[in-house]
């Protein structure tokens, strides 16, 4: 009777030397190209001390960086937020022409080279670019300027929130949605009550990890900034420029910012996907 | 409220789902729509909700023309299969929700709300559950949850897409005798489509079935089981068994020359050790006891075709039959039709 229980655990997991193993080389992995250069990040900027870390970070041309990074995430983050909202909604509940084109559209983003994906934007209002010389009449600075930047970090994030929604609301269906309409509910209404707190958790994650994207992006940022210090620079062209200075210990302690910034993004998606585990 | 359907066709792609509908459901009645998949009932009840629209056709409430009104203008109550309840509000949020959406002009004050959704839970007995979740519901649960916000907005029309298709079979015939009871007392025009024929025997007023995007018949549960109009429909309302006859003087006889196809129900087939006319000399092949009934399989001989007959649990026992054996069976009630439909 008994005998049956250790024969089925026993085919059901691997024996314990094979699971040590494939955990231990999954740490071991985790560890040196995570943990030991994070640790390394950190240990840098304190090298010199924590008043050389301080005036590093409090240094103008560094709060210019983290100030236009702020104001970069602030304008790009809701406006994909708006249009990764629009876009799942638009794929997920209705049949349309050209839905797979504007689906593979979204993708773009993610297959182009960061470096071709600013490129794009010198072309476009650069100088020689097509919309440049008009630009330049009406005496507008788009590449070298925040703006291009801006634009540069809203294609860069473009996909975020709409690809964490998209099999979201699909897997969701349009039941919920329909039923509210046959009750009268209008499409303001519907959306605002019925759909929006049904994927709340979803919007959430995919704002999290845009934030991280804009916030962090350097190689389409960088061919649009000009980095003009103390006004085209983010953090991370900031980073490049000390580092490239020679400038160790300040380049790492502003690095530490955005390392910084990555645990406190893991923290938030680990809360995040904690709460859309228990809620589904 | 009366509901006219004319001329309704639709397609999606090259698929026809429906193909020159027209029907009128009668004000109060509790309408089925039957068939199996692909015909067409579904498609029709949505596009009675304006929830898809028809390629041509049109749709009347009453008479008045309707067929381009906007779903929430329609007033029509809709129970979807799978509840489709608002799955982060409460039961009593749920049942709330067409109330709470109304125009300011014509909300009710909150405490007016929460009588009405009181008194809707108190009829369909979930009193005591408001504050629940639909996760926390069982199936019959959410789905009374989801009739009591339809009729919350007190609909002119109430319609329901296989309201019973996702629930067990012992809570799918409670609650459709429920459901029976209910329009009793509410009396709302209602149409509800299913595939199952047993449900539709025992809840419709009137039965529709649908069969490839086209009315096959409609009629009271008796009409279309007693008097079905061809073949899809007898076969599809119960069971069937072909008697190959020929036809004497108007009347149809069990014998060998095909001239005529007999159509029988199972339980119409009187099994008998003594041969008597009209029936024919049968092998009997297997024999299966089914709930309250016994079925017997029999091989016709010289056609070479089975039937099955259905006999009560007493007439088997009196019988006392073995595999093997040579019986005689009679067809009691025989139809037969015109046309070219094949079974």
């Amino acid at each position: 009777m008994s005998s049956t229980a250790p024969a089925s655990s026993h085919t059901r997991t691997e024996p314990a030397l094979v699971r040590s193993l494939l955990i231990g080389t999954a740490l071991l992995f985790l560890g040196l190209f995570l943990f030991v250069p994070l640790a390394a990040v950190f240990a840098q900027a304190l090298e010199k001390g924590w008043d050389a870390y301080l005036a590093a970070i409090r240094e103008p041309d560094a709060l210019a960086a983290v100030k236009l990074t702020l104001i970069t995430a602030a304008i790009s983050v809701p406006v994909n937020l708006v249009f990764g909202v629009a876009a799942a909604w638009a794929i997920a509940k209705f049949e349309f022409r050209g839905k797979q084109l504007l689906i593979t559209l979204i993708d773009l983003p993610f297959s182009v080279s960061p470096v071709i994906s600013g490129l794009i934007y010198v072309l476009l209002f650069g100088l020689q670019g097509w919309v440049g010389p008009w630009l330049q009449e009406h005496d507008l600075k788009i590449i070298f300027a925040v703006p291009g930047i801006v634009l540069a970090t809203v294609f860069v994030t473009f996909p975020f929130v709409a690809r964490e929604l998209i099999p979201l609301m699909e897997a969701q269906g349009k039941d919920e949605e329909e039923a509210a309409i046959t009750l009268g509910a209008s499409g303001f209404q519907t959306f605002w009550r019925v759909t929006l707190p049904n994927i709340k958790w979803g919007l959430l994650y995919g704002v999290i990890l845009c934030n991280a994207r804009a916030m962090g992006e350097f190689g389409a940022v960088s061919v649009v900034s000009g980095h003009i210090r103390g006004s085209t620079n983010t953090i991370p062209l900031h980073v490049e420029i000390l580092y490239n200075e020679y400038n160790y210990a300040a380049a790492f302690a502003v690095a530490s910012l955005l390392a910084l910034l990555a645990l406190v993004t893991l923290a938030a998606k680990s809360f995040v996907e904690w709460r859309m585990r228990e809620t589904s | 409220m009366s509901i006219e359907i004319v001329n309704v066709n639709k397609a999606f792609g090259s698929f026809t789902a429906l193909s020159d509908v027209n029907l009128t459901v009668p004000s109060g009645e509790l309408t089925a729509l039957l068939g199996p998949s692909g015909s067409g009932k579904t498609t029709l009840l949505r596009i009675i909700a304006g929830l898809e629209t028809p390629d041509a056709g049109s749709i009347r409430f009453d008479g008045q023309e309707t067929t381009d009104c906007h779903v929430r203008e329609r007033q029509v109550g809709f129970v979807f299969q799978h509840y489709a309840l608002f799955r982060h509000m409460t039961v009593e949020e749920n049942v709330a929700f067409g109330l709470t959406v109304k125009p300011r002009k014509e909300r009710p004050s909150k405490k007016a709300i929460r009588e009405r959704v009181h008194e809707l839970l108190r009829l369909v007995q979930l009193e005591g559950l408001a504050d629940r979740y639909p996760s926390q519901l069982s199936g019959g649960q959410r789905q009374r949850v989801a009739l009591a916000r339809a009729l919350a907005v007190e609909p002119k029309v109430l319609l329901l897409d296989e309201p019973f298709g996702a629930l067990d079979a012992k809570v799918r015939v409670e609650l459709r005798r429920w459901l029976r009871r209910l329009h009793d007392e509410i009396h709302v025009t209602s149409v509800f489509v299913t595939h199952d024929q047993e449900e539709a025997l025992e809840v419709a007023d009137r039965i529709v079935v649908m069969n490839r995007g086209r009315i096959e018949q409609a009629g009271t549960p008796a009409e279309v089981y007693d008097r079905p109009a061809n073949p899809f429909v007898f076969d599809f309302l119960g069971s069937v068994n072909i008697f190959h006859c020929r036809a004497e003087q108007g009347q149809t006889r069990g014998a060998a020359p095909e001239l005529a196809v007999g159509y029988v129900r199972s339980h119409d087939i009187e099994v008998e050790r003594i041969r008597s006319e009209d029936a024919v000399e049968a092998e009997v092949r297997h024999i299966q006891a089914v709930g309250p009934a016994v079925r017997v399989e029999l091989l016709v001989r010289g056609t070479g075709k089975t039937v099955e007959a259905e006999l009560s649990r007493d007439g088997a026992e009196r019988l006392a039959l073995g595999a093997g054996e040579t019986v005689y069976a009679r067809p009691r009630k025989m139809q037969t039709f015109v046309g070219d439909y094949q079974i």
